[in-house]
């Protein structure tokens, strides 16, 4: 009985193989079962969108290969690399949240409020004040907007357990909508007819990293993912979100301040969101235009979950899908279908996703993404019908 | 002030909230349902896009309304069988598939209408409407409200049908169980899988249904995202309403009416910015949520798997 709740209460990762007191024959059968669970979902998504491209008429490998040449070759990697740079900070984001079992799905509202503010103030700023006191302000003021919008359903579901899946998509489409006025309205560069904010001047954004393209941005973005691994793996804030995300009730017991929990967790995954919008500004675009979304939380999720809420984890999934992007554009484009066909493939990969997670479940293997109390539950289901057999 | 009670502007206040919350109500009627059981369904926006599309496309070649709606109520229904297959029946998160369905169904329905309508844009004609004799000749509401076509009354009357089947049937009463207490339905020998699949599918089914008259009636025709959230509000609708179908409708209309006071507004010839008016009805969620934060009420079991013996 003990070795069950004291392995359910760890952590996602420390169940994963490398843990040293292992015998060596699980641990590689367990080494091959992450491989299975983590890649698996997305070598059959990818199978799955080429049968799908053959029934739509287009040549899966041309498309494939499209992104490959689209997104690696040559300097595209550098292309990928800068892609990658709001993705992973919207992931480290949303791991936080993930692992205490709170659901942002607001990121959309939180990027653009972030995205409007530094586009909408970057350009007076950065005209005033030296570059990096600029640039440092800026991340500071999307980082702010992101977690302010946090706060009302942090609130609500600390003071009230009001559900915050709704109450993040609410405040998402409201914050989209306020974006849209700040573009439109005070932040509008008045000189274009198209609604769109001033254009930061080339040399005031983000500087290349030396001998490449890329910016500096993404040593930020992995920077962040680092702390957010190390907060969450090695420090008490860490273990207290896990307890919180395992069993709210044996966090109370604990003595955990639950709404203070919930509150800055909120935060502090709004704060990396909204940063994620400043790379994005201050690296790439240098405007935005009004109605502009790139919805990057949605894709993000399932590489969140595909990496079992681990920070570092969810590095490789968000360079893949980078990749996948960047040359999706070129591969969508040279195929005639719309860029939401990768919509279908990351959806794909979702679905395929909790499949293997079901059939590992079956077999009763190592990791889940699951909350531990179900897992436990289901665990115990299958011992007790095993031995009453 | 004067300008604004207008006969135009209530008209156009009145009929385009109807049309506007039409398919809000079907939606949210659904996900009544299956939150009755203990299905959290995140994908309903998926599932409408799916309905959407599909029932235009229904519409378009068969030259039929009804063949188009009940294509629609296919669409969904197929779309919702994911979430019966992965959720209920195997017990696996109902968020994560609920968004994969979402994702699917805009990225599917976005890729067809792509290949499919992508240079003709073709639109169907208005559909033939119905008049209660007497009352629609009320002045001003009265042909706003009382002709309409008769999917509209159809719908009523299935909310009313929806609203007696929970308090006076057993298949009701198994319903409610299977999200207050799977435990307690299990024991009195009823399957609980098979009480939350058909939930489920019904869920589809009016999402489905939803989405199709948004594209046959509303707009006549599919774009790519033309739901523009509208599946999570129905989401929010039904948490409001409390699982109660009167209240869905309620919820429904109010919510249609703060969608379309825009163009009312611009009829009566006031401008107001279109990105503050799309904010309106969140706003107006996130109000009633602040308010009644305390009061709303979601099924004990809800989107927890029900797995026979597990504690």
């Amino acid at each position: 009985m003990t070795d069950v709740t004291t392995e359910t209460a760890l952590s996602p990762e420390t169940r994963v193989p490398t843990e040293r007191g292992m015998p060596p024959r699980r641990g590689v059968t367990d080494a091959l079962d992450v491989v299975v669970r983590s890649i698996g979902p997305v070598v059959l998504a990818l199978a799955a969108g080429a049968i799908l491209l053959l029934a739509l008429g287009r040549d899966p490998i041309a498309f494939y290969s499209n992104v490959w040449k689209g997104g690696i070759q040559l300097t595209a990697w550098q292309d990928s690399a800068m892609r990658a740079a709001p993705l992973l900070l919207i992931a480290a984001g949303l791991t936080v949240v993930f692992r205490a079992n709170i659901w942002n799905l607001g990121y959309n509202g939180q990027f653009l409020l972030g995205a409007a503010l530094v586009s909408g103030l970057g350009p007076s700023l950065v005209g005033d004040t030296a570059r990096w006191t600029a640039l440092v302000v800026l991340f500071l003021v999307a980082g702010a907007a992101g977690a302010a919008w946090t706060l009302v359903p942090a609130l609500l579901k600390a003071r009230y357990e009001t559900n915050e899946i709704i109450t993040t998509l609410m405040m998402s489409f409201i914050g989209v909508g306020i974006a849209n006025i700040l573009i439109k309205g005070p932040f509008q560069d008045t000189s274009v007819n198209i609604p769109q904010t001033r254009v930061l001047p080339l040399d005031k954004m983000l500087p290349a990293i030396p001998g490449t393209r890329i910016h500096v941005g993404v040593l930020v973005a992995v920077a962040a993912v680092l702390i957010v691994h190390f907060v969450l793996t090695r420090t008490s804030f860490g273990l207290r979100l896990q307890v919180l995300g395992a069993n709210p009730r044996a966090a109370r017991h604990m003595g955990v301040k639950v709404p203070r929990l919930i509150v800055m967790s909120f935060l502090v995954s709004g704060l990396l969101i909204g940063m994620a919008a400043a790379t994005d500004i201050l690296g790439i675009w240098g405007y935005v235009r009004a109605n502009w979304n790139p919805a990057y939380g949605d894709t993000v999720i399932p590489f969140v979950f595909l990496a079992r809420l681990n920070a570092l984890a969810v590095v490789p999934f968000v360079a893949f899908y980078a990749v996948l992007s960047t040359g999706g554009d070129l591969a969508t484009q040279q195929a005639n279908l719309p860029t939401d066909f990768l919509l279908v493939l990351v959806a794909l990969i979702l679905l395929f996703m909790t499949v293997i997670e079901y059939l590992g479940r079956r077999r009763s293997l190592g990791a889940s993404y699951l909350t531990p109390g179900l897992e436990q539950a289901l665990r115990h289901s299958r011992r007790r019908r095993k031995t009453s057999r | 002030m004067s300008e604004l009670l207008t006969r135009t502007f209530l008209t156009a206040v009145i009929s385009g909230g109807l049309l506007a919350g039409i398919p809000l109500m079907f939606t949210a009627l659904g996900e009544t349902i299956s939150e009755r059981a203990g299905v959290l369904n995140i994908g309903l926006e998926g599932m409408m896009l799916v309905g959407a599309y599909v029932g235009f496309v229904g519409a378009y070649y068969s030259d039929s309304f009804w063949l188009g709606f009940l294509a629609g109520i296919g669409g969904g229904a197929l779309a919702s069988v994911f979430m019966v297959v992965l959720c209920v029946r195997l017990g696996l998160d109902q968020i994560v598939v609920g968004i994969a369905i979402t994702l699917a169904g805009e990225g599917i329905t976005s890729v067809l209408q792509d290949a499919q309508f992508g240079k003709s844009y073709p639109r169907l004609g208005a559909p033939s409407t119905l008049a209660i004799p007497g009352l629609s000749s009320i002045p001003v509401v009265g042909k706003s409200l009382f002709e309409q076509p008769l999917i509209v009354y159809l719908g009523l009357a299935a909310v009313a049908l929806t609203s007696w089947v929970f308090r006076k049937t057993n298949a009701g009463l198994n319903l409610r169980a299977a999200g207050e207490k799977p435990e307690a339905l299990d024991a009195a020998g009823v399957s609980v899988l098979a009480t939350r699949s058909y939930a489920a599918l019904c869920t589809g089914a009016l999402a489905g249904l939803g989405g199709a008259y948004l594209s046959i009636v509303g707009a006549g025709t599919f774009t790519p995202f033309m739901t523009q959230g509208q599946g999570f509000m129905a989401i929010v609708i039904a948490m409001l309403a409390r699982g109660k179908p009167l209240w869905v409708v309620c919820g429904s209309f109010l919510f249609g009416i703060s969608l379309s006071i825009a163009t009312a507004l611009q009829l009566a010839g006031i401008n107001v910015s279109t990105d503050v008016v799309n904010m309106l009805p969140f706003l107006a969620i996130m109000v009633a949520l602040v308010a009644f934060a305390r009061r709303s009420y979601l099924a004990p079991a809800l989107a927890i798997p029900y797995v026979r013996g597990a504690r």
